[in-house]
């Protein structure tokens, strides 16, 4: 049994000017790799006008044909270009992930704090939490978007609510170790009113914590859009993304596997991406981790 | 004397565990109740189905007592639950529990078939790589389990469905058999929704595992029974999987009450009929009874677990205060 992982091997610091990004992305690259993923991605989703061809056109006489110069992964049961479906689907997947992602960090962030701090309604937040969080995700959703019918704005709300339990518990979490402090407690004491403390002095400390959190969150929001688009209750079939495009597909999968695979495989790539940066965050964060060059 | 307040604080910690247990029920409890009252239109319309009369809608109305006030319906629906009514299905017009004892077999065989296989292959990985922390073994598996964690279960379906049963034509493409039907064939139709279900909770429950090993390696004793000449098969297995029980135990209380809703994309990905069917159809016709059935079961489920979960804590670790 080799125990030899417990001695931390420090980097030396490299006495060359290489430029600051770059021993940023040699000494955590798990962030540089997820990072510049997800940024390729956005910006390929972004500039999808510029190069990939019409989303939504139908073509009756071009039904499932095999890939070609033309059309890179071929066409679907209504004759669309699966290759400029797949790529305009990464625009609302990536839209409503990191927009439900974010709303999820914001909610959890805020009743957090709230909880954190103020120990009359903590009990009652944490209640509502536990229960929130004792509904499957996919579940709770459905049951949140069946009482406006489908939408972007409601599936936007409806992915974000599942998640904020968890954001809130971390945050509260935190709030309970550091409103302890010394420099919290001599920040009252010197007259600061708690709103600006909790701003100055506790908000800053959760933020190290939130942003693994809202990695995390993101990725499964991002999981959670496209199994409610396959279920047909999440975006609106007019709208290509990556999981009606998966549903609208599957009876053709022996006969065009590429409308279904070319859709999935960039879901995977995405949410792998926002993981690894996740994990990158958290190795950076956390000071149990050694660090190996 | 020490014994006895011993006995009296555990007393007290599950009374309060099992409180807060039935609180949170409660809280699913109107939520669920509130679905129905909440949703756009009038309940008893929504319950008499589409094809009903103003007569229908006001004896249902009637019926239910809908008219009295929400706190007093309220407490007799969950009154009507705890007795075992759970309503009738809008559309099959039967009782929703007969319709869920139907279409739990198939639920049941694939959310068992993929916890064994998840808690085997995870926790087996998830020591094999904090053991040789660093190493290849590791790295292999760590990047596999990013990978795990990252493909949705209904994109790994349908590749497994593509290679394995269109390509290679080893099992069957989709569907269900019944165990009285046969072994053979209720196996062979699982493997492959097994597969794709086991690949997300492989990935969590390895990642969980590596970390909570890797964390008791490095105690004291660990050192101490190395130099006492333990065998590394008895210094992982005795000293650090012991050690490491209670996360890896959480993880696993976490996965099953994860796996309904991995369980509904892998029905509809195998066409398996089972609950998750049962609930993606009720949702498409506005099944009502169904959804707040399903809802109040799984969280219902999910809560027990959860309870049971830490109440084994304290008989697993001694140390865990309550």
């Amino acid at each position: 049994m080799t125990l030899s992982i417990i001695t931390a091997e420090t980097k030396p610091i490299s006495r060359s000017r290489v430029s600051g990004l770059v021993r940023f992305a040699r000494r955590h690259p798990l962030i540089a790799f997820g990072g510049g993923l997800l940024g390729l991605l956005i910006v390929l989703a972004l500039a999808a006008p510029l190069y990939a061809g019409d989303p939504v056109n139908m073509d009756p006489f071009q039904r499932l044909k095999p890939p070609s110069s033309e059309m890179w992964f071929g066409t679907d049961n209504l004759g669309r270009d699966v290759f400029a479906r797949t790529i305009y689907g990464a625009r609302i997947s990536l839209m409503v992930g990191l927009l439900s992602g974010a709303c999820a960090a914001l909610f959890g962030l805020l009743l957090g704090i709230i909880a954190g701090y103020n120990r009359g309604i903590d009990s009652l937040i944490m209640r509502v939490m536990d229960g929130l969080m004792s509904i499957p995700t996919i579940l709770l959703a459905i049951a949140l978007i069946s009482l406006t019918g489908p939408g972007i704005g409601i599936l936007i709300v409806a992915i974000a609510i599942p998640e904020t339990p968890a954001v809130a518990r971390l945050v509260r979490s935190v709030v309970l170790s550091v409103r302890e402090r010394p420099y919290v407690e001599a920040a009252l004491c010197g007259g600061a009113r708690l709103p600006k403390v909790l701003w100055r002095h506790v908000l800053p400390s959760t933020i190290p914590a939130l942003m693994v959190q809202s990695a995390t969150v993101c990725a499964s929001a991002i999981m959670t859009e496209a199994a409610l688009s396959f279920l047909g209750v999440g975006v609106p079939p007019e709208i290509p993304s990556w999981g009606n495009m998966i549903a609208s597909s599957r009876l053709y999968l022996a006969i065009a596997p590429l409308t279904i695979f070319a859709p999935g495989i960039c879901l995977a790539v995405t949410v792998l991406a926002v993981n690894l940066l996740g994990d990158g965050l958290r190795d950076m964060f956390d000071p149990r981790v050694i660090r190996r060059r | 004397m020490e014994y006895e307040e011993g006995v009296k604080a555990l007393v007290t910690y599950i009374l309060r565990r099992t409180m807060s247990a039935i609180a949170v029920m409660a809280m699913v409890g109107a939520f669920v109740f509130l679905l129905l009252r909440l949703a756009p239109g009038d309940p008893a319309a929504i319950l008499a189905g589409r094809a009903a009369t103003t007569e229908m809608i006001a004896g249902i109305r009637q019926q239910l007592g809908l008219n009295d006030p929400l706190p007093i319906q309220f407490m007799r629906w969950v009154w009507d639950m705890l007795g075992g009514d759970f309503g009738n299905s809008i559309f099959a017009g039967r009782p929703v529990l007969e319709l869920i004892a139907q279409r739990l077999e198939p639920t049941v065989s694939l959310s068992l078939l993929t916890m064994t296989l998840s808690v085997t292959v995870g926790v087996s990985f998830g020591v094999l790589a904090a053991w040789r922390a660093g190493g290849l073994i590791d790295r292999t598996l760590t990047a596999i389990s990013a990978l795990g964690y990252s493909v949705p279960v209904f994109v790994i379906g349908y590749f497994l469905i593509y290679f394995f049963a269109i390509q290679a034509r080893w099992l069957p493409v989709q569907g269900y058999k019944l165990i009285a039907d046969g072994l053979g064939p209720w196996f062979m139709h699982l493997i492959l929704p097994t597969l794709a279900l086991s690949l997300g909770f492989v990935a969590f429950i390895a990642r969980v595992t590596r970390a909570s090993t890797l964390e008791v390696l490095t105690e004291d004793y660990m050192r101490t029974a190395a130099a006492k000449g333990a065998s590394p098969y008895a210094m992982v297995v005795h000293h650090a999987l012991k050690n490491a029980g209670v996360p890896i135990l959480t993880v696993i209380g976490i996965s099953f009450a994860y796996m309904i809703g991995g369980v509904v994309l892998t029905e509809t990905v195998f066409n398996i009929p089972g609950i998750g069917r049962l609930v993606v159809d009720a949702i498409n016709n506005r099944d009502y009874p169904i959804i707040q059935s399903v809802l109040i079961l799984t969280s219902g489920l999910y809560v027990l677990i959860n309870l049971t979960v830490d109440l084994a804590y304290t008989l697993i670790d001694p140390r865990i205060r309550y």
